[in-house]
């Protein structure tokens, strides 16, 4: 095999030895393209596996922990909540509305191939800033594609996260997350095992889309990357709604083996994937695979990315059972081949053998790296931060309509009103008020669920960002009243092959690893998204983490609005936020400096039990954590929801200078929660506190027609709720219907 | 009473019209496959929301041709009462047993929201149980949700009173902003010459119960186990 080809397959010398090791002989142009899909840093998380082995992966709770389609939790009534979060970097940069669909298909895949019905939809965005017209032509299509292929196959995209920073311009980051729902004992696998049961192909056809996605997705862009368009698929949401019930009808019979998607790294990573989990040979002949172009040679066919196709094995004697009941879809099950018993992978092209490859070491024995890691030169200068050199503002009810406007916190309105999120009748909490809410029909519970992360945190202090992200999410979804039992995270970053990015990901993994073990939220899987870098520029380091709670009565549901006027206004948590990392500090001093506030783990804990606590026992009306923006973001967010407004007074907060009410306002710092009190509950609920030694104080009242927050007993800001909610709801709807016209 | 819930292939709002008529309303409730023939003996027929093949083609193009559509039409012929509900209804102007077309959202977009729509005819088997002029808070999911027609058709529905659902404020009041979509005359729904053929944008399946934000979907439904029994 010439270097050249070698190389081009993204194959270094080593690695290129080993697969000669594994073989025993020089790998044919077919074998050694699905060496390099295997291997590439997208499939195989060669820089990255060593690093996720610190991850907490269990729990009494765990029914599948990482390593299969998705992971999955017990919810109780045998049922269990199965979900994962995956990226679409790359391929949404190049395409942005199909490359944003095949994410929500990819994903929806994974959750019905572990045999769980999807119920909902999440995902996580990162664009460049909005006065920059090309994102928001990105913004416009990725939102188009989620929208396009989410609405169509029915599942509800119910929540979710999006910001803007120019670190994200030449690579956006997309994560879709997925929840379904399956019967515990029920639980489809991705493995091929039996001799001589029958293989089956099902779904679209195979093109030449695609081929090589996965090692796209493991390269940084350069200036030529949109000549990439070819390497992303087209989403057809139709076919995958055919296939989606189709296959859980056929996982409701016996005859089914395993079954898994064809998601990177097509028929290559299906085949290959399911024999080395069975410890089983699987043995196809390509020209059998239904393909849409003609004159495909196995390389093509092997390594298509063609979306909307399953792999199943099913058992012999049973396939007309299976075959029937795709039948009834309008689909055709083609056999293209048989489970054998000799651990290889065989792959022949109208009979004749153009590969053939030991399962388990193509997939075990992938490379793996422990990188260099450098701790960046870039931090200590961020890091340094003087406060006293801050100009204060001279009119605060001023910035906070300024920041009520920015498109990091405004009102998400414009984006999931073109998601269908009520299809299936289970929604609950409706976007935009907090954490996801869907009930679990024929249950009394309900899930509630949440994706957070924040890249300007994680720049300042990659450790620190990955421990705050874990906290956020958990909190979100401890303040709708549901105790986070699973999280899946997704981790995007730039050049591994950088020692600064690996040292950034090497922190934040252990800051990740770190907060989950104390909140006692183990990590079901996830997906790693490396290379989000163009030109040298990688994007802020973002971790996202998905976690899912379980509430046992799903009447008990809370969201952020204040229900009604004349309710006690509780701050649960330490008062004083810091303005390191803030929103207010990007926003009106342009300044990305300083540390965010660390997250003290076990007082977090005790706080997200204490909420848990609270909404079971009925004693709070609404309940809203303080993130971007501090109190005050909070404050008119839980007005401008519920429709009434509020008059609060905050303790002082940091020395009394120029900017101590600023602190206090806008100041941002982890474990805070505001929370109404319904009444006649306000001391019970302050003994609660004081007994799960989290610090409470009434700051204040609901109603009135005006939002109005003291400092010490000094009114520092006053605004109008309709001028709050004006300035809330056209932060980021003016940057689009502008756009429009 | 019992609804047949006609499954398309790409229909996705099928569950939950059997969820409302089934374990809501505690009516008799059964999937009829689009490939079969018959109706299973149901006395009201719904055709659910969705991408019906996809929408591909033209929303509801494809579908009017699945052999289920045979019994529709027999049965509505029959004076039976046959709603179209978002998807349900395209599909029911393809096949001609309701007039007019539904095109883009006038701002292009898919919009999924509540929205207010006014009761403007209670002399159909699903409007029966409401008051003339009830106001109804029910979602929309749409990208293809504007109602039109020739003038002359127009004409000829406000003459037979066909009308029976337009979108309006939440005090009734007919302004162009409470029209989410641009439909011609604020049109939510209509109903056929006989009034037995019913479709409608809006979704009453997705607004029968308080913990999904509106019960006011109940009465749409309602009317029509009322219109059976009578």
């Amino acid at each position: 095999m010439d270097p050249a080809t070698i190389e081009a397959h993204g194959l270094t010398t080593d690695e290129y030895r080993k697969v000669l090791d594994i073989l025993g002989r020089e790998p044919t142009l077919t074998e050694l393209g699905i060496f390099s899909v295997m291997w590439s840093e997208h499939c195989s998380y060669k820089s990255s596996r060593i690093h996720l082995k610190r991850l907490p992966t269990e729990g009494p709770q765990v029914v599948q922990g990482p390593g299969e389609n998705a992971g999955a939790v017990a919810i109780g009534d045998g049922l269990a909540a199965v979900f994962k979060i995956e990226s679409h970097n790359h391929p949404s940069f190049i395409e942005p509305y199909q490359g944003a669909a095949t994410g929500v298909g990819g994903i929806i895949r994974d959750i019905f191939t572990m045999g769980a019905r999807p119920i909902a939809l999440l995902n996580s965005l990162r664009f460049g800033a909005l006065d920059d017209p090309a994102t928001r032509r990105l913004v416009d299509g990725v939102v188009a594609g989620i929208a396009g292929y989410g609405n169509s196959i029915g599942i509800p995209t119910v929540g979710g996260e999006v910001d803007f920073d120019p670190s994200y311009a030449g690579n956006p980051l997309v994560n879709v997350f997925c929840l379904g729902v399956a019967k515990v004992d029920q639980l489809a696998k991705g493995l091929a095992s039996g001799a001589g049961n029958p293989v089956y192909y099902v779904g679209a056809k195979t093109g030449r889309d695609g081929i090589h996605g996965a090692t796209m997705a493991s390269a940084e862009f350069d200036e030529n990357s949109a000549e990439n368009r070819p390497a992303v698929q087209v989403g057809d949401p139709f076919m995958e709604k055919l296939l989606l019930e189709a296959c859980l009808e056929v996982m409701k019979s016996d005859a089914l083996v395993g079954i898994q998607d064809m998601g990177a790294a097509g028929l290559t990573c299906s085949t290959c994937e399911m024999g080395a989990r069975g410890d089983a040979g699987i043995e196809i002949d390509v020209s059998l695979v239904p393909q849409r172009e003609t004159g495909m040679n196995a390389y093509e066919i092997m390594l298509s990315e063609s979306q909307e196709r399953m792999l199943l094995v099913a058992q012999r004697g049973r396939e007309a059972e299976v075959e029937a009941i795709f039948e009834k879809w309008d689909l055709h099950a083609a056999r293209i081949g048989e489970v054998t018993g000799d651990g290889l992978l065989r792959v022949k092209h109208a009979g004749e053998v153009v590969a053939e490859i030991p399962n388990r070491p193509l997939a075990d024995q992938a490379p793996l790296y422990d990188r260099p890691t450098t701790r960046p030169e870039y931090l200590e200068e961020v890091q340094r931060f003087d406060e006293s050199a801050l100009e204060p503002s001279p009119d605060l009810g001023r910035v906070w309509l300024d920041l009520l406007g920015a498109p990091s916190i405004a009102s998400r309105r414009w984006i999931y009103r073109q998601y269908d999120h009520m299809v299936r009748t289970n929604t609950i909490a409706l976007p935009g008020l907090g954490a996801a809410v869907v009930r679990v029909k024929g249950t009394d519970r309900a899930l509630a669920f949440s994706v957070d992360g924040n890249g300007r945190y994680c720049f300042l202090d990659p450790m620190e960002g990955g421990r705050l992200a874990v906290a956020e999410a958990a909190r979100n979804v401890a303040c709708a009243g549901a105790q986070p039992i699973g999280a899946t995270n997704c981790l995007n970053f730039g050049n591994p092959e950088r020692p600064e990015i690996m040292w950034q990901f090497a922190q934040a993994v252990d800051g990740i690893a770190e907060a989950c073990s104390a909140l006692g939220i183990p990590i079901t899987g996830g997906n790693v998204s490396l290379y989000n870098e163009t030109e040298g520029q990688a994007v802020y380091p973002t971790p996202v983490l998905g976690v899912v709670g379980v509430i046992e009565d799903a009447s008990q549901v809370l969201t952020r609005a204040f229900p009604a006027a004349d309710l006690d206004v509780v701050l649960l948590g330490e008062a004083t936020g810091g303005l390191g990392g803030s929103e207010y500090l990007k926003r009106m001093h342009r300044l990305v400096r300083g540390r965010p506030v660390p997250v003290a783990l076990v007082r977090e804990r005790a706080l997200q039990a204490l909420l848990v606590e609270l909404v079971a026992e009925r004693l709070i009306g609404s309940a809203h954590d303080c993130a971007e923006g501090g109190v005050a973001i909070t404050l008119a967010e839980c007005c401008i929801d519920g429709r009434v407004g509020a008059v609060v007074d905050l303790p002082p907060a940091g020395p009394a200078d120029g900017l101590m009410a600023a602190r206090a306002l806008f100041g941002e710092a982890p474990t805070r929660v505001v929370v109404s009190v319904l009444p006649g509950n306000r001391d019970q609920l302050l003994s609660k506190a004081r007994a799960a030694g989290v610090p409470a104080a009434v700051i204040g009242r609901t109603g009135g027609p005006r939002v109005t927050i003291g400092v010490a007993e000094e009114m520092v800001a006053d605004v109008g709720l309709d001028d709050a909610e004006l300035a809330w709801s056209l932060g980021l709807t003016r940057h689009f219907e502008r756009a429009a016209s | 009473m019992k609804f047949a819930i006609i499954e398309f292939p790409g229909s996705n709002c099928d569950h939950d019209a059997y969820h409302a008529a089934k374990h809501v309303l505690g009516q008799q409730a059964a999937f009829v496959w689009h490939k079969d023939a018959g109706l299973g003996g149901a006395d009201a027929v719904v055709l659910p929301g969705g991408f019906s093949y996809g929408d591909y083609l033209r929303t509801g193009a494809i579908a009017r041709f699945s052999p289920v559509m045979e019994s529709v039409r027999e049965f509505a012929a029959g004076g039976g009462p046959v709603i179209g509900i978002c998807n349900g209804f395209q599909v029911l102007l393809e096949a001609g047993l309701l007039e007019g077309a539904l095109l883009c959202n006038r701002r292009l977009k898919f919009l999924c929201q509540h929205v207010h729509v006014r009761v403007e005819q209670t002399d159909t088997p699903f409007t029966g149980a409401a008051q003339l002029g009830q106001v109804l808070s029910l979602p929309i999911a749409h990208g293809e949700g504007s109602y039109h027609a020739p003038p002359e058709t127009l004409e000829a529905l406000e003459a037979n009173r066909q009308v029976i659902f337009r979108y309006c404020s939440e005090e009734g009041g007919l302004q162009d902003a409470a029209n989410p979509n641009g439909s011609l005359a604020a049109v939510a729904g209509i109903c056929n010459p006989e009034r037995n053929v019913v479709g409608l944008m809006p979704h009453p399946e997705r607004a029968c119960e308080s913990a999904l934000g509106s019960e006011d979907g109940r009465v749409v439904l309602e009317s029509v186990v009322a219109a059976v029994a009578a």
